[in-house]
């Protein structure tokens, strides 16, 4: 209501969640088709499947998974505001609000999942 | 606003207001083409779909990552004791079908978005819809063919077992 120039959509908080949508969701889909295909181990050995998900347990991926649940979440926050804004009545006057408050959420959700993977991570650790 | 005379508000004349009767009749909605009923039905399952899979993911994660021993705990006996519930079974199979079809639905939206030669179209299509079908089978036989407690070749219970298997 209060913008004055530019344009409604472009390079606005519409755009950009759908951007980050985009992003989020193919990132997930390919970790997904590597998450079946490592699970899928459990049919060949035990040795293999320890082995390849052993591959999870060291710092580097660590870091990779808490990326990986922040794109999840962001997609699974935002996917929900999306929901809203199409059979919410209200939903196309307040998705911007629904942005900060998606964005809001995954900040909150996001320290408490690092600050926790990060604590069993290191009391697990057995070091290099 | 209150103008009688639209015309008034056009920014030039000769421009026809939006939806005046120039759409084409495929992108109308009224009347049924099968690419539409397919589309909205793909429009709808996105949604429900997107929906279920919040729940099953983050009970996924929570269960797997942020109880116990976290990541630690992920090993083939992990798997072993959650597939002896046949709740975890279907829980883990409600979200690989969920996930790829919603997925797999994804790709084919930026597919069409993005990929504008008919026959490049087509290839990436053919590959995304052969991986769908080939991971969704997969995963389905891995859920329901699993076998927990596994022998070596002398018919002693392998040290990977999960503790129940000693008493089958």
């Amino acid at each position: 209501m209060t913008q004055t120039k530019g344009t409604l959509y472009k390079g606005r908080e519409g755009m950009w969640s759908w951007v980050g949508h985009r992003i989020t969701g193919v990132g997930i889909f390919f970790f997904l088709l590597v998450h079946v295909l490592d699970t899928s181990l459990v049919r060949v050995s035990p040795e293999a499947y320890d082995a390849v998900i052993g591959a999870y347990k060291n710092p580097i991926m660590i870091v990779g998974e808490i990326g990986l649940v922040g794109a999840i979440v962001f997609h699974a926050f935002n996917g929900l505001r999306i929901i809203l804004v199409d059979f919410w009545s209200q939903g196309t006057r307040y998705h911007r609000q629904m942005l900060w408050t998606v964005m809001g959420l995954w900040v909150i959700t996001m320290i408490g999942f690092t600050v926790r993977h990060l604590m069993l991570f290191l009391d697990g650790w057995g070091g290099f | 606003m209150t103008t009688t005379k639209s015309d008034a508000l056009l920014p030039a004349q000769g421009i026809e207001a939006p939806r005046s009767g120039r759409i084409d009749p495929k992108y109308l909605r009224s009347g049924s083409s099968k690419s539409g009923s397919f589309e909205m039905a793909a429009w709808v399952f996105m949604r429900v779909s997107g929906a279920a899979l919040v729940v099953l993911i983050f009970v996924h994660l929570t269960v797997n990552l942020l109880v116990g021993e976290g990541i630690h705990q992920i090993d083939f006996g992990f798997v072993a004791g959650k597939w002896a519930n046949p709740v975890w079974q279907f829980w883990d199979l409600a979200m690989l079908w969920l996930a790829m079809l919603h997925g797999g639905n994804g790709m084919r939206t930026i597919i069409n978005d993005y990929a504008e030669k008919d026959s490049t179209r087509m290839w990436l299509k053919s590959i995304l819809y052969l991986s769908v079908i080939v991971i969704i089978v997969l995963g389905t036989m891995v859920i329901f063919t699993f076998e927990p407690c596994l022998l070596d070749s002398s018919g002693q219970l392998l040290e990977s077992s999960p503790s129940f298997c000693q008493n089958v």
